[in-house]
């Protein structure tokens, strides 16, 4: 009924925000912000102020971080070398597969392709963690207990990624494109890396940045398969939390500052393009 | 004329052959090979990768589920439903179960509902948009197992911030672990804290597909701006309600890093059980002590039952309550 104008019309004040609005806005984001200051205020602590209110801050944050970092039972800094290392490899995997069969279910033309992609979509509803019993007894059987590949295999494709890419390359690449560059000789493959990968970029960043903090935040499986040898960084938070170190608090919250500190770099870095991502991916779903 | 669209096919076929065409031909097959199977293998690794590991798995627990199996004394011995026999009388499994339903609508429900309204609030114009943004969806990207411990001590019993807080406007102290519904709230009140601001951002890029004339021709007609916001704006963005009641569902189900946390790690999940869950409990029986993962498997396969069964509630009741212009 209504015309379609996006554009803006003289009613868009009812669209500014009233002081009302930003100040329930600054109070959640308060709230959102407040654990995490929280605990690097508790972080930057002696061991004998820890409960001490109100929270302010504390001078000995970088030695704590070094007492965390010397703990051997805790394995830290193995576990933020091992984090770092298993988010990289499943990061790069997830953009490769999913943008090399979000190209083919957006610009191929072969018999099955929609059927295939239902499946897709439905593996999205499917809670892998489920299986984990099963996939440990894999896992015992391949002798991959103890090992990264443990969590790194398991997780190298997703559906989500799969479909993400498939609905930007839909908008982002015209098929004029793929065709002249198959009337310059092109195969498929080169087709997908010199023209495809490179206009796929943006979203590639996005589902990149996503993944990584869903690989470096994993904390079941990881819990599940490997030992404290091999600790991912959430392990190690584990062992903490639980061990013998239980009195050293601000060890222990050094050691979730040390945790957060790599996502939230990158979150101050690529926040829009996060952002983004969190608001394009879920309404396209 | 006619005679010129004649002649030109003989004078072509009649210049001489170039060596190209057989080399041309071989590459015209290569391509045809290429166009017509090489899709099948750009998308054979996610259906390889995910059929071993995703699909498998999940499938294979069915059929674990069915067995006497422990690992560490070799035990595997096929029991058929005895498994699921001896879960319908295990108290420990339905303590678990009240657990996570009860974590579960205590995270959900104010989740979404509070989502919404800060989506509602996000969707206008203003200064400082992007960090205001940002500022809400802060608590998503921090790691799980960092947020467990941070709030296991924000409500701790007696040095806690809550409690000092409580104390300070002359409220007694609350037991946040003993006490059974202040446990779940407790952990709610993380689920809530790290999810709230990602919905509102789902829900917020539904919100901005609306077509502001809408709005427009509602604020003519006399509609006030919470008469909109029920009668336009949430019934426009009803399939991204559902996909968030949906995948919460899924999520809160499965619910484990953040009562283990607050539990300091131990799968006990309190004293008395009060708020170990579902995932904790399989936990407990698979990979600690006998590794009873029959037991276990059976248990993973009810759970998922349980979430479809959720799911499925949910989504009907949504559907009625929230009603669309069209179907």
């Amino acid at each position: 009924m209504a015309p379609r104008n996006r554009g803006r019309l003289p009613g868009a004040q009812l669209w500014q925000a009233s002081p009302l609005t930003y100040l329930a806005l600054i109070l959640g984001g308060v709230l959102s912000v407040f654990p995490i200051i929280w605990s690097f205020i508790i972080a930057s602590r002696d061991n004998s102020a820890v409960y001490e209110m109100p929270p302010t801050p504390g001078d000995q944050l970088f030695t704590n971080i070094d007492r965390m970092l010397a703990n051997d039972d805790a394995a830290f800094v193995y576990g933020l070398v091992n984090s770092a290392v298993v988010s990289t490899v499943v990061t790069i995997s997830v953009i490769f597969f999913s943008s090399l069969a979000g190209f083919a279910f957006a610009k191929l033309k072969f018999r099955g392709s929609n059927a295939l992609l239902l499946i897709i979509i439905m593996t999205m509803m499917v809670p892998t963690q489920l299986g984990v019993i099963p996939l440990y007894l894999m896992m015992v059987e391949l002798g991959w207990t103890g090992t990264l590949q443990a969590v790194i295999v398991p997780f190298l494709v997703q559906g989500f990624g799969v479909f993400m890419m498939r609905q930007y390359a839909m908008s982002a690449i015209s098929d004029e494109l793929i065709e002249a560059a198959r009337l310059d000789g092109c195969s498929t493959w080169r087709i997908y890396w010199n023209v495809v990968l490179p206009a796929l970029r943006p979203a590639a960043a996005v589902l990149g940045l996503l993944t990584f903090m869903q690989t470096w935040n994993e904390f079941l499986w990881p819990f599940i398969v490997l030992t404290p040898d091999t600790p991912t960084v959430q392990y190690s938070l584990k062992i903490l939390s639980s061990g013998l170190y239980q009195t050293d608090y601000v060890a222990l919250f050094a050691g979730t500052a040390l945790a957060t500190l790599p996502l939230l770099i990158v979150f101050i870095i690529f926040g829009r393009q996060i952002i983004g991502g969190i608001m394009e991916g879920a309404v396209k779903s | 004329m006619s005679s010129t669209v004649r002649a030109v096919p003989p004078s072509r076929a009649g210049s001489p052959p170039p060596p190209a065409p057989l080399h041309r031909r071989r590459t015209y097959r290569l391509g045809r090979w290429d166009l017509k199977y090489s899709p099948y293998l750009y998308v054979a690794p996610f259906f390889v990768l995910f059929g071993v590991f995703g699909l498998f798995p999940v499938l294979y627990t069915v059929y674990v589920s069915l067995f006497d199996y422990e690992l560490l004394s070799g035990t595997r011995e096929f029991v058929g439903l005895e498994n699921y026999h001896l879960l319908m009388q295990d108290a420990q499994f339905w303590n678990a179960a009240y657990n996570t339903l009860g974590i579960f609508v205590l995270s959900t429900v104010p989740q979404l509902i509070v989502a919404l309204m800060l989506a509602n609030l996000l969707n206008r114009q203003m200064k400082a948009r992007t960090l205001l943004r940002m500022g809400v969806v802060i608590p998503n990207i921090t790691s799980v197992a960092a947020v467990g411990i941070i709030f296991a001590l924000i409500f701790a019993d007696r040095y806690g911030l809550i409690n000092w807080l409580l104390g300070t406007v002359g409220f007694d102290p609350i037991a946040w672990r003993d006490n059974r519904f202040a446990s779940w709230f407790a952990i709610a009140f993380m689920v809530d804290w790290r999810w709230t601001g990602y919905n509102a951002l789902i829900y917020l890029g539904a919100m901005q597909a609306i077509p502001k004339d809408l709005y427009e021709s509602a604020s003519l007609d006399g509609a006030s701006t919470w008469r909109q916001f029920w009668a336009i704006t949430v019934p426009l963005i009803r399939p991204t309600i559902l996909f968030t009641i949906i995948i919460s569902t899924i999520g809160g189900f499965q619910i484990f890093t953040e009562p283990l946390m607050y539990g300091n790690g131990l799968v006990r999940g309190g004293v008395d059980h009060q708020f170990q869950t579902l995932a904790m409990y399989i936990y407990e029986k698979t990979f600690t002590g006998n590794s009873e993962y029959g037991y276990g498997s059976a248990m993973s396969w009810l759970l998922f039952m349980m979430i479809i069964i959720f799911a499925l509630i949910n989504f009907a009741l949504v559907r009625r309550s929230v009603k669309g212009d069209k179907k």
